[in-house]
């Protein structure tokens, strides 16, 4: 169980991860996350799966090394186990026929909303995907997401390729276009999501955004995920991950995102000294 | 109760006292999270069981949810019969050296004692965790021979006190168990929520993996709900469910500034501590927040294990924040009188009307009112009124809310003919826990709502019997 089957690294800083986990990979649908704990002592993470195939009973990752466990899991290979893996978490995507969608994706955030556009697409929806990056070299799954759009716009924040600028400029450029838009689908750092909700905001475009808030148990028990919905607390692992994104307090959210920062530098510092260090 | 013992012979039991049982003394406590009571050594444990009269009809069994034949085991303590006793134990209980831990004694076997009509009750609880201490630490685990398989199965959800019992019960009797476990452990709210100062995870351990060598598969990670369901179950052919999986959603008051950093739920504060065992951060790779000033909400024992963890991870300042006062709290008294020991200070008749905050989104104190007692409520308590004009403000870095759980709504969303009440909790039919939906049984907190671990056994016991004659009949 749990075994890694695939490991393939995106950009410097992106992994992408196949597990072998059957039963997760049977009822995994777009939207939801598993959490992971790699080692004896290790925390407890949510990962969004990215994509699953039943057949294989693999389900894929795609994560970002931010600290000491993705750290951790980043230095597995193929053939090693994860202790332990726990899911699938979260409520899946609601995937209707909206019309004309757009899928915002930047960063890391390309692998969540990458499943997201495809089933959209599955579904019948017209699907323009905005992806983005830093640069060139953090582009991740640039072909897979054109694959499943209508049309793929790429922006990167230096220019190094694509549009140069954020993945929320080409979506106000659309919007200023008069692109009819029925939905918006926004994954990725808080504060681009929390600027393409302002940019959807006047028009009123319903734009549905995915958290990624601190959990422990991820099953409804602890609450340390809970985010502020239109005034009211709920706990992003069961009645999430996906909002609505005006409703949203992301002020609140990447407070509560900074909270352990201190011990989380403290274990990635002392966790990159023991490999590079005596 | 009556007794058929003659005068002379209670003369001469009732000259031992009940015997004190050592623990760390408080100054030296408060800087570990090893166990606070230490355990009777061997001759005071046969002093104490000596006490026991042995009546012919043992009030102490009938106030034990899940009737241990506690003379019996006593009888064998006295007698020297350590592992003798232990076995006699597991007759009943699966989990004996939980029981003899947290169990509320006071209030159920040790409450119907007769030595205690005149004098103090045999310290029941503490023969107890003695006899399953004793085996565990010898190391030779008694396993009875394996029950016929009878070819049915039962699937247990949630591997709680509950869990664990029925469990035990039905492995005894020839069905194979599996349960599933939502979290990486096995244990609920023993591993989650009751800190090791309380109850030693190893015990914890030892207890499941007691199960597991009887026969029981614990399957972990394995959230019901969500990786399978309810149905999914019995179309792999589970003759018989038992849902046990806890009241396990935080309670928040509602009031504002309740999100801020340096806020927890008491089950997220205690789950990072026990589970993930934060309070050995860095070696553990979970991060807790060390708050030099610690408020804790509520006045159950879990806002008590919560301040006393607060306390063994530094803080300089712990403070049990409750609208009653000490009568009306839920906490076990000899939880409240640790508490006090080791420092914790007690705003009592005050409540929190919001909480205050810095520019970064950190909690920095709360804004408090002080109480007064009216009338009695429906559960019979004296209930908080406040008194105008009393506002005060009350610094604290870290805040842990305690005021009670709620049902997991997950189970219940997924299973088609399940029924609820009106406030989430599975709905029975009577004392079996047998749910609306045939070949379902429910028990522990889903049920009850925040109760014990004893309570929760005895549910588990009771389904137990109840699925014995479902599948035995079908």
């Amino acid at each position: 169980m749990n075994e890694i089957t695939l490991r393939r690294q995106l950009s410097e800083n992106v992994v992408r991860m196949d597990i072998l986990a059957p039963e997760i990979a049977r009822r995994r649908r777009a939207g939801q996350f598993l959490v992971l704990k790699v080692h004896e002592q290790g925390e407890r993470i949510p990962l969004t799966m990215v994509d699953s195939d039943p057949a294989a009973g693999t389900v894929t990752l795609i994560y970002q090394v931010v600290g000491k466990t993705t750290a951790l899991l980043a230095g597995l290979g193929v053939g090693d186990t994860i202790l332990d893996v726990q899911g699938p978490l979260g409520n899946p995507t609601e995937i209707e026929t909206f019309g004309h969608v757009v899928c915002v994706g930047g960063g890391v955030g390309v692998g969540v909303i990458y499943p997201i556009a495809r089933a959209l697409k599955e579904a019948g929806n017209h699907v323009t995907s905005i992806i983005g990056s830093r640069t060139k070299d953090l582009l991740i799954l640039e072909e897979e997401t054109g694959k499943v759009s209508d049309r793929l716009i790429v922006a990167t924040d230096d220019g190094s390729y694509g549009f140069h600028g954020f993945v929320s400029q080409v979506l106000q450029g659309l919007i200023d276009r008069k692109d009819p838009i029925d939905r918006v689908f926004a994954i990725g750092p808080v504060p681009m999501m929390r600027v393409v909700c302002d940019v959807t905001r006047p028009g009123a475009i319903p734009t549905i955004v995915s958290l990624n808030p601190i959990m422990v148990d991820a099953t409804g028990m602890c609450g340390a995920c809970r985010v502020s919905v239109g005034g009211e607390t709920r706990f992003a692992c069961v009645d999430g991950p996906e909002f609505d994104g005006h409703q949203v307090d992301f002020k609140l959210l990447a407070s509560r995102l900074r909270m352990y920062c201190p011990q989380e530098e403290q274990a990635y510092h002392a966790h990159r000294c023991g490999q590079h260090g005596n | 109760m009556e007794t058929d013992v003659t005068t002379d012979r209670k003369e001469k039991k009732e000259k031992i006292p009940r015997q004190p049982m050592p623990e760390q003394p408080p100054a030296e406590r408060v800087r570990n999270f090893a166990e606070v009571p230490l355990g009777y050594a061997e001759a005071a444990a046969i002093l104490e069981a000596r006490r026991c009269i042995q009546c012919k009809k043992p009030g102490c069994i009938a106030g034990c949810p899940v009737e241990v034949q506690i003379p019996a085991f006593i009888r064998l303590i006295a007698e020297g019969k350590f592992e003798e006793a232990a076995r006699k134990l597991k007759e009943d209980n699966s989990l004996p050296a939980v029981c003899g831990r947290v169990c509320p004694q006071e209030d159920q076997c040790e409450k119907s004692c007769i030595l205690g009509k005149k004098g103090e009750p045999v310290a029941i609880g503490r023969l107890e965790r003695f006899a399953a201490d004793h085996e565990r630490n010898k190391g030779e685990i008694f396993i009875p021979a394996p029950a016929a398989p009878n070819g049915l199965r039962v699937a247990v959800v949630g591997s709680g006190p509950s869990g664990l019992t029925i469990a035990g019960d039905l492995i005894k009797l020839g069905y194979g168990v599996t349960v599933f476990e939502a979290l990486h452990k096995a244990g609920g709210v023993l591993v989650y929520g009751i800190p090791e100062f309380r109850l030693p995870k190893a015990i914890v351990e030892a207890e499941v993996a007691y199960l597991e060598k009887l026969g029981v598969r614990i399957e972990r990670n394995a959230v019901i709900g969500r990786l399978k369901t309810v149905d999914d179950l019995f179309a792999e052919g589970y003759g018989a469910v038992y849902l046990a999986v806890g009241a396990g959603a935080p309670v928040f008051m509602n009031i504002p500034g309740e999100n801020l950093s340096g806020i927890y739920s008491a089950n997220e504060y205690l789950t990072r501590s026990n589970l993930m065992k934060a309070y050995r951060f860095p070696e553990y790779d979970t991060p807790i927040v060390r708050g030099r000033k610690v408020a804790v909400i509520g006045g159950g024992n879990v806002a008590m294990d919560s301040v006393r963890t607060a306390l063994r991870l530094g803080a300089e300042e712990a403070t049990i924040v409750y609208r009653r006062t000490e009568m009306e709290m839920p906490a076990r008294k000899e939880e409240v009188h640790h508490a006090q020991e080791e420092g914790v200070r007690f705003e009592l008749l005050t409540a929190p009307l919001e909480y205050l905050g810095d520019d970064q989104g950190w909690v920095t104190g709360m804004r408090c009112q002080r109480m007064e007692l009216g009338e009695p409520d429906a559960s019979g308590r004296r209930s908080p009124v406040p008194i105008p004009g009393s506002e005060f403000v009350l610094a604290a870095d870290t805040v842990v809310v305690a005021v009670g759980t709620t049902a997991n709504p997950i189970v219940p969303a997924t299973t088609p003919g399940l029924e609820t009440n009106r406030r989430g909790y599975i709905a029975v039919k009577g004392e079996d826990g047998e749910t609306t939906r045939p070949g379902v049984w429910a028990g522990g907190d889903i049920v009850t709502g925040s109760a014990t671990v004893i309570l929760a056994m005895g549910a588990g016991k009771q389904a137990a019997r109840a699925i014995h004659a479902f599948l035995s009949k079908a």
